[in-house]
């Protein structure tokens, strides 16, 4: 019993940790496929981006952790920005079935881009010291590092909703999704709009595979083979919400961390399952609202 | 031309569709030391139909095709493997009725979605497939491969031989009465209704056109292809990997798709030629600059030519005879 309740807690613990890690990464693809309803699915470039450059400010230029993590935020933005206005805008009248292509064309360059640099080896994470050891609480041990995640990501989730539930700029973004063509109409520069909405979704992307580079392996495959997950956290949690991905994210953490702990022999079929039966059931999704 | 489903474009078979198979035949007196790649071309020219038949006329945008053709790659290697079924017309059969079985009851649940979860769910699919290859290696041996097949000599008295000359024959048959077959549902009122369902599927629902039941049979008919191309190259091979299932597979047979052209049925057997004689003389020198290439080509494709190699010849005839009036 006792151990059971051990390693109930620790699967709890390392789930929502890399829950954590999903949310960071994925919100930013709820709120543009929302917004715009933009299928992409290259946001996983942009997750790895910010990993490779957490791991080469660290290792080559010599950065502290924090500042490693900014970089990650600040040049995946940018990248993203000039992406959007060179290609990905002139795709948004265009058909799912463009989209869908374009953007496995964007995965096939960064992955080979990503090869053409790093090598095909995954990249070591250096943590500094003081996120390296055991973290004491109650009489267990953590991972001090993944307590850092937990607590960071959920303050940047705060941050997140009170950005989008209390400002100005929020209020404009929740206009937008719900009517593009009414927000337009009453102001609302929406094209702008998108463009900084795209690039803060991308950027949290590069946040969050730099958070989690030492949980989710930093390599070139990383856009095709974690694909499904980022899709599946937005699928289950619904397209333009804060929250659906949100609870989709934890959930899916956890009981992926379950699965590999209690049933390995099943990997993550349960996961892909259980997707399944709840898309047939909500097709838009938890949270999201039946188009 | 682009076949729009109108009943105006004649069904029947023009001069210059028969091209493909005086090329196929061609190929195999003129190039016999590439028959193994030519094979392989005919397989993928089969599998990409497949595709344009669901994506390009029904308009279902799927990620995850290879379930069907790693389904049955699969079925045909695991009855050889596994239950000692030599008969390679008893194999492909086996790969027929499960993926039959497969895009009926996994179309009938998904093609209900559209969008985003639609994308979602066939993806989800090809992954559950992916992991069960994966895990359950005492059936499917997993990540090395199901190795083992034997398959016999087709009708008791055509040897697979070490030249694969046997097995292109064998592709380029079934490649044919594959193409017939869609061509021939294209070109039906079944296909008519397909198109209009890509082009506007409210409208034909409200026409009264049993949209659903059309998909369903559209995406079916698809899956069996898919599985017909998997099991010919199990028997080809004589090999099955897990690549087969993987994500990577079908956004590479979507890359050939529209290189040649979706929906207007040569650009199936465009695309693939191209894409795998391309591959055959580039991808293994540059392997990385190759994906770079492809990921650049099909990112300007999609910019700037959307209707593949066949819309630019298109475009170009046009051209030419607007300035030789």
């Amino acid at each position: 019993m006792q151990e059971f309740l051990a390693s109930l807690v620790s699967v709890a613990f390392h789930g929502v940790a890399y829950g954590m890690i999903l949310y960071v990464i994925s919100v930013g693809l709820s709120v543009t496929m929302g917004l715009m309803g933009f299928a992409n699915l290259a946001h996983g470039v942009f997750a790895m981006a910010g990993g490779y450059i957490l791991t080469t400010s660290l290792d080559q230029w010599g950065l502290p952790f924090p500042l490693a993590l900014a970089v990650a935020f600040v040049l995946v933005a940018a990248g993203s920005v000039v992406l959007e206005r060179l290609l990905y805008a002139r795709l948004y009248a265009a058909g799912e079935l463009a989209q869908v292509l374009f953007t496995i064309g964007l995965i096939f360059m960064a992955t080979a881009i990503a090869r053409l640099i790093y090598g095909t080896l995954q990249q070591p994470v250096h943590l500094p010291e003081g996120m390296k050891g055991q973290f004491d609480l109650l009489g267990r041990d953590f991972p001090a590092y993944r307590v850092f995640i937990i607590l960071f990501g959920a303050s940047l989730v705060a941050g997140l909703w009170f950005g989008v539930e209390r400002t100005r700029f929020g209020a404009m973004v929740r206009a937008a999704v719900d009517n593009r063509a009414m927000a337009q109409s009453v102001g609302i520069d929406t094209q702008k709009l998108f463009m900084a909405t795209f690039a803060l979704g991308s950027g949290l992307a590069g946040l969050g595979g730099a958070l989690g580079a030492e949980i989710i392996a930093i390599q070139p495959s990383y856009p095709f083979e974690h694909l499904v997950y980022f899709l599946i956290v937005v699928a289950v949690g619904g397209l333009g919400t804060l929250r659906g991905p949100f609870v989709a994210a934890l959930v899916i953490g956890i009981a992926d961390t379950a699965c590999k702990y209690w049933v390995p022999q099943f990997g993550a079929f349960l996961i892909y399952v259980a997707t399944i039966l709840l898309l047939l059931w909500r097709p838009a999704g938890l949270f999201g609202r039946a188009a | 031309m682009r076949h729009n489903g109108s009943y105006s474009a004649s069904p029947r078979i023009g001069l210059l569709e028969w091209t493909p198979w005086i090329i196929g035949i061609a190929a195999f007196f003129l190039l016999p030391e590439y028959l193994s790649l030519g094979a392989r071309i005919l397989i993928f020219i089969l599998y990409a139909l497949s595709l344009d038949l669901v994506v390009g006329y029904a308009g279902i945008v799927t990620l995850g095709h290879s379930a069907f053709f790693g389904l049955g790659a699969y079925a045909a290697g695991i009855l050889s493997a596994r239950f000692g079924v030599a008969d390679p017309a008893l194999q492909l059969l086996a790969a027929m009725a499960a993926c039959a079985l497969m895009g009926l009851a996994t179309g009938a649940v998904i093609l209900r979605t559209r969008g985003l979860t639609l994308l979602m769910l066939t993806l989800a699919i090809a992954s559950i497939l992916l992991e069960v290859a994966n895990k359950a290696t005492s059936v499917t041996g997993g990540a090395d491969g199901l190795s083992g097949i034997v398959v016999a000599p087709i009708l008791g008295l055509f040897r697979f031989d070490l030249f694969g000359k046997t097995a292109y024959w064998l592709c380029l048959a079934v490649l044919f009465v594959g193409w017939w077959i869609t061509r021939r549902l294209i070109y039906s009122p079944f296909g008519a209704s397909l198109v209009g369902i890509r082009e506007n599927h409210v409208r034909m629902v409200a026409i009264g056109s049993p949209v659903s039941r059309r998909l369903l049979t559209a995406y079916t008919m698809s899956a069996v292809l898919a599985g017909v191309a998997g099991a010919l190259l199990t028997q080809t091979n004589q090999f099955v990997g897990l690549n087969v299932l993987s994500f990577e597979s079908s956004g590479e047979l979507l890359v050939m798709l529209i290189l040649g052209g979706v929906g207007r049925i040569y650009g199936a057997f465009v695309g693939p030629v191209v894409y795998m004689i391309a591959q055959d003389m580039l991808a293994k020198q540059f392997p990385e600059y190759w994906s770079l290439g492809i990921g650049l080509l099909l990112v300007i494709i999609v910019l700037f030519a959307r209707d593949g190699i066949l819309g630019i010849i298109d475009r170009l005839v046009a051209l030419v005879r607007k300035e030789a009036r």
